[in-house]
């Protein structure tokens, strides 16, 4: 199950495990990416926090979380190639992956077709 | 995360058009509708810079025209002299100098360049400080000059390694100028006023060209392969890298030109004991800072991680200190060095180069090393 925000990050959802990414829409308004800060693993998140930092070569944007809960991966390979957000944001450039606190946190996020129609 | 909103009711460059049509990403800056990168992006179109040529329009900045009222242009210089700690009196016909207007206090009131045009001044004022510097010289030449404001003018930069090879296609003489000439050339059968001048720290012109036929220009100069559009993003890194200021960052009404590094721009016979030395606002306080120290320094700085260290990120002597000792005025990631750099004030105990300091990033400390200025090496064809 693929969900978006109106922050413009997307969660794929596999039983009460989401993995979280910015969705092809904020890479590309954000430029080139060079640098990357990932939540550190085991870190409970809340809702609404800033749970990564990403910086393209002008200014760096914060990165909320989409929901509650507790990060148990986070992608490494962002570290020394932040540029996989730019090119592959929906896969390669996944951000961490969280287990869900809250399932109710998913409700009234967008499925595909709501968020394509939304940014155009 | 959040997308900020396009910015309304803006002027607008005579390249509007173009940037547009190219995919441009624009931006607001200085009063301006400005493209920020175009669909290669900053990273690349830096490196395209540095490896070929950039086109950049940079209209939004202030283009003053000076002529004396009555008589000789010296008179002019020499009035123009009470505003910059510069030689202006020695400037040479086709030449162009890099100057300062300062306050009473000697602080930075803009940046700017001064041509010299055989029978009048041409300056290139930063496009954010073109209210403010116009008032400034009505207020003090006035008496002594015309001001014009050339608003029917555009101006585009062409920067990079390729800039001469491409120019000289469109008009052979310019291969003559060296850094900082500045002369009148047909371009694509434009008149223009070219100068060997830039802010990437390459070779490079800059000209300027009636507003009309700015687009005219820029596509015949687009139609050379070595040519690509650069926006305000990849301007911003390559001047960084290159060491040079941003008004409004790194220099402003409160730092002054010694404290911002730029004492070079301060020759000889301004300075005590040279023949016209002094007699420039905020004098007492710049020929002071030239002989004892100022109170700060601007330096360059290396962040050893990976993390970008940006503009306001204040600077510690040490991980358990809680006195700041500096500030960064200017950081980003430089393409072309491949790491973060960046440029602030330190106190003076601190801006010697391999001094170790700190930098607070989102409350957490990065490791950050004081080195001489450029980045990367300037090519200017002197």
């Amino acid at each position: 199950m693929l969900r978006f925000t109106d922050e413009h990050e997307w969660l794929r959802i596999e039983g009460d495990l989401a993995t979280v990414g910015i969705t092809p829409y904020a890479q590309e308004q954000l430029g080139d990416i060079v640098f990357v800060e990932l939540p550190a693993r085991g870190r409970r998140l809340e809702k609404g926090v800033t749970a990564a930092v990403v910086e393209s070569v002008k200014a760096a944007s914060d990165v909320y979380s989409p929901v509650s809960g507790e990060v148990i991966e986070i992608n490494e390979t962002l570290v020394g190639e932040p540029g996989l957000i730019n090119s592959d944001a929906m896969d390669k450039g996944w951000f961490f992956k969280i287990r869900l606190a809250n399932p109710s946190d998913l409700d009234g996020m967008m499925d595909e077709a709501a968020y394509k129609a939304k940014v155009g | 995360m959040t997308v900020v909103p396009e910015a309304k009711t803006l002027r607008r460059t005579p390249l509007h058009a173009l940037h547009c049509e190219r995919g441009a990403r624009m931006t607001a800056f200085a009063g301006y509708e400005m493209p920020i990168q175009y669909p290669l992006g900053v990273l690349k179109e830096h490196l395209h810079t540095r490896e070929a040529a950039g086109l950049f329009d940079v209209s939004h900045m202030g283009q003053i025209t000076l002529r004396p009222a009555a008589g000789e242009l010296s008179a002019l210089a020499s009035a123009l002299e009470r505003l910059v700690p510069v030689d202006v009196l020695g400037l040479a016909p086709g030449r162009e100098r890099y100057a300062l207007f300062t306050n009473a206090q000697g602080g930075i009131i803009d940046d700017l360049i001064i041509g010299h045009r055989n029978d009048h001044f041409l300056l290139i004022v930063n496009a954010s400080r073109t209210e403010v510097d116009w008032k400034h010289l009505r207020t003090n030449l006035a008496q002594v000059c015309r001001l014009e404001n050339n608003a029917d003018r555009a101006l585009l930069a062409v920067q990079g390694p390729a800039a001469q090879s491409v120019l000289t296609r469109l008009a052979a003489p310019v291969a003559g100028l060296r850094f900082m000439d500045v002369g009148e050339f047909e371009l694509a059968r434009i008149p223009c006023v070219v100068s060997r001048s830039g802010y990437t720290g390459e070779d490079g012109f800059e000209i300027s060209v009636p507003a009309e036929r700015a687009e005219k220009l820029a596509r015949a100069l687009l139609q050379h392969p070595e040519i690509a559009l650069v926006g305000l993003g990849a301007r911003d890194s390559l001047r960084t890298e290159a060491g040079l200021c941003l008004y409004g960052a790194d220099i402003d009404e409160a730092s002054t030109p010694v404290e911002a590094g730029l004492e070079w721009a301060i020759q000889k016979v301004r300075r005590p004991g040279g023949g016209r030395a002094g007699n420039f606002l905020g004098a007492d306080r710049i020929l002071d800072e030239l002989d004892c120290g100022p109170r700060r320094r601007r330096v360059g700085l290396r962040p050893q991680g990976r993390v970008p260290v940006r503009n306001g990120a204040l600077l510690f002597a040490s991980h358990s200190d809680r006195d700041p000792i500096g500030v960064v005025t200017s950081g980003l990631y430089g393409p072309t060095v491949g790491a973060p750099v960046a440029m602030g004030y330190v106190a003076p105990a601190h801006a010697l180069p391999g001094s170790q300091l700190v930098a607070e990033v989102r409350s957490q400390r990065v490791l950050v090393e004081v080195t001489t200025l450029p980045f990367v090496a300037h090519r200017y064809r002197r």
